[in-house]
């Protein structure tokens, strides 16, 4: 394993060191000190390198991520792992607002709670949040699954097209055309693995499917009471 | 943008070290803000005087000894003064408004940026690194502070539009964000008989807190009912004599972490602020809910 102390080196020779060590097989696994809220640690790996953060990362941690498996022991700043592309990002600790932001696909783990926006916009990528999330989370949601093992916050899936909403807790509010759905035998077994991916033991039998109620893909005035 | 940062000391042991962390603080907010920054401290009242008073003149080398000299001799009383670059602290043993009059009735280019017992108020256009410097933040003592960074988005970029803003004795804010509805309310406070010194929408905000504080509100009470009546984005923090709070909107897309020890509470934009403190590792860090007061209060004797 190397080891980069962030105090020391700048982010941009970290990410530099990170993306020019894919080639190298005995650089396949790093371990970044002292991160001490620095912004885009980890950011724009195309390689399945490993990589722990021992500590704090500012905004937009492993964001564009492909193919590395990033683990922060820490908290997070804003977006991490957006963009995600493939690859696994976990989170330790708790994750500020718009985790996931936009991800096409990989997986999001963050152990912790996570703030509000999670999976905002999300195209296909999976996030398992083993607390709570904050308000809107999955707002505008397309593809992929969010899986919120506590409570989520206001307005939940608000404007979601096309992903899955599993929530173990209860949601304060729904969004705008997000409903309850029925949890078949198969959404519990997509719900299975997403956990044992996760690496989160939880009860798949405590949590509720929601989705969308396809009313605001076009507007039509006859749906204008779901707005 | 803008960045803010508080640092409230629970422990009056390191109260002598609180500009050396502040400053550490804000100086690592200055991406978020390369216009202007300030500073609200809290220091010891000033002994047997009644008044502790920041002003600033835009004039280098402004003769501020014999202001004081002659606000002495108008007031008839003891007025002591230390100038820090454009910036003087006066201290009188006289009512707070008799000092602040008596200062722009005898030059009217001077600008009230800090009044009451306790508090100091620095602010200035530049990058907070020099204003850090030029104002020796480092070697401030106190029992909290409150600190900015500003990227201007709604109104100019002077000493006078910099934060923090003062709004009655002692009770200074800080802001990141915009007010939507600063227009209307502003014009609902003069209606109350607050007055204003800029168009401003923070300064509003300030003015709204110190309202309700007059009208005998807790700084909780008045900061709950801001959540009714302000309209916009905004992460606050605010700093009173003896208190510290912190709030955010319904929405909460402008950041806030919060980290507590037995030592200090100090919150930031953005961790990186608070990486240094000592602690820090031990501290517990979360993000503030939206639309709920976190507040502080000094112990009894502080």
């Amino acid at each position: 394993m190397r080891t980069v102390d962030l105090a020391a080196t700048g982010v941009r020779e970290l990410n530099r060191r990170l993306r020019s060590a894919a080639d190298d097989p005995s650089a396949q696994s790093w371990l970044v000190t002292n991160p001490k809220g620095a912004h885009a640690i980890a950011a724009g790996l195309t390689r399945p390198v490993r990589i722990q953060i021992d500590g704090h990362v500012g905004y937009y941690c492993a964001g564009m991520n492909q193919a590395a498996a990033v683990t922060i022991d820490g908290h997070c700043g804003t977006g991490v792992a957006e963009n995600i592309m493939s690859g696994l990002v976990r989170v330790r600790g708790n994750a500020s607002q718009s985790a996931g932001a936009s991800g096409h696909g990989g997986l999001l783990v963050i152990e912790g709670n996570a703030g509000p926006r999670c999976g905002i916009s999300m195209k296909g990528v999976d996030i398992v949040v083993g607390g709570k999330t904050g308000h809107m989370s999955g707002f505008m949601a397309q593809s992929g699954n969010l899986v919120v093992c506590g409570d989520a916050g206001h307005d939940l899936g608000d404007s979601i097209y096309e992903a899955a909403i599993y929530v173990g807790g209860s949601p304060a509010s729904l969004g705008a055309d997000c409903v309850e759905k029925d949890m078949t035998r198969k959404h519990r077994s997509r719900l299975r693995d997403l956990l044992s991916r996760a690496g989160i033991e939880i009860d798949p039998d405590r949590f509720r499917r929601f989705g969308s109620a396809r009313k605001l893909y076009h507007f039509r005035v006859d749906h204008a009471d779901a707005y | 943008m803008c960045g803010i940062v508080g640092l409230f000391l629970k422990n009056p042991a390191l109260r002598s070290s609180l500009g050396g962390h502040f400053s550490t603080m804000l100086a690592s907010m200055g991406e978020r803000g390369p216009d202007s920054a300030g500073i609200a401290v809290y220091q010891a009242e000033p002994r047997g005087r009644a008044s502790r008073v920041t002003a600033f003149h835009p004039d280098a080398g402004y003769s501020w000894e014999s202001v004081a000299a002659e606000l002495s001799r108008r007031l008839t009383v003891e007025v002591g003064v230390v100038v820090k670059a454009d910036h003087a602290v006066l201290e009188a043993d006289h009512d707070v408004s008799g000092v602040t009059r008596g200062l722009t009735d005898l030059d009217p280019d001077i600008r009230i940026v800090g009044y009451g017992k306790s508090v100091a108020v620095f602010k200035d256009k530049g990058s907070v690194a020099e204003i850090v410097a030029r104002y020796g933040v480092a070697d401030m003592a106190g029992s909290h502070a409150i600190g900015h960074t500003r990227m201007a988005t709604e109104s100019d970029v002077t000493t006078g539009h910099s934060h923090p803003f003062i709004a009655d004795d002692d009770v200074c804010l800080v802001h990141n964000g915009s007010l939507s509805n600063h227009n209307r309310l502003r014009g609902w406070l003069i209606r109350q008989g607050m007055q204003f010194e800029t168009d401003n929408d923070t300064e509003v905000a300030a003015r709204y807190v110190a309202h309700r504080l007059q009208q005998g509100s807790g700084l909780k009470e008045a900061l709950e009912a801001g959540l009714r009546d302000l309209d916009g984005f905004f992460t606050f923090a605010i700093g009173t004599r003896t208190g510290f709070a912190v709030l955010r909107d319904g929405f909460a897309c402008k950041p806030a972490v919060l980290a507590e020890t037995g030592d200090w509470v100090a919150m930031a934009s953005e961790f990186r602020s608070l990486a240094e403190l000592p602690g820090v590792e031990q501290a517990d860090i979360w993000e503030p809910e939206p639309e709920v007061v976190y507040d502080w209060t000094l112990g009894p004797g502080a």
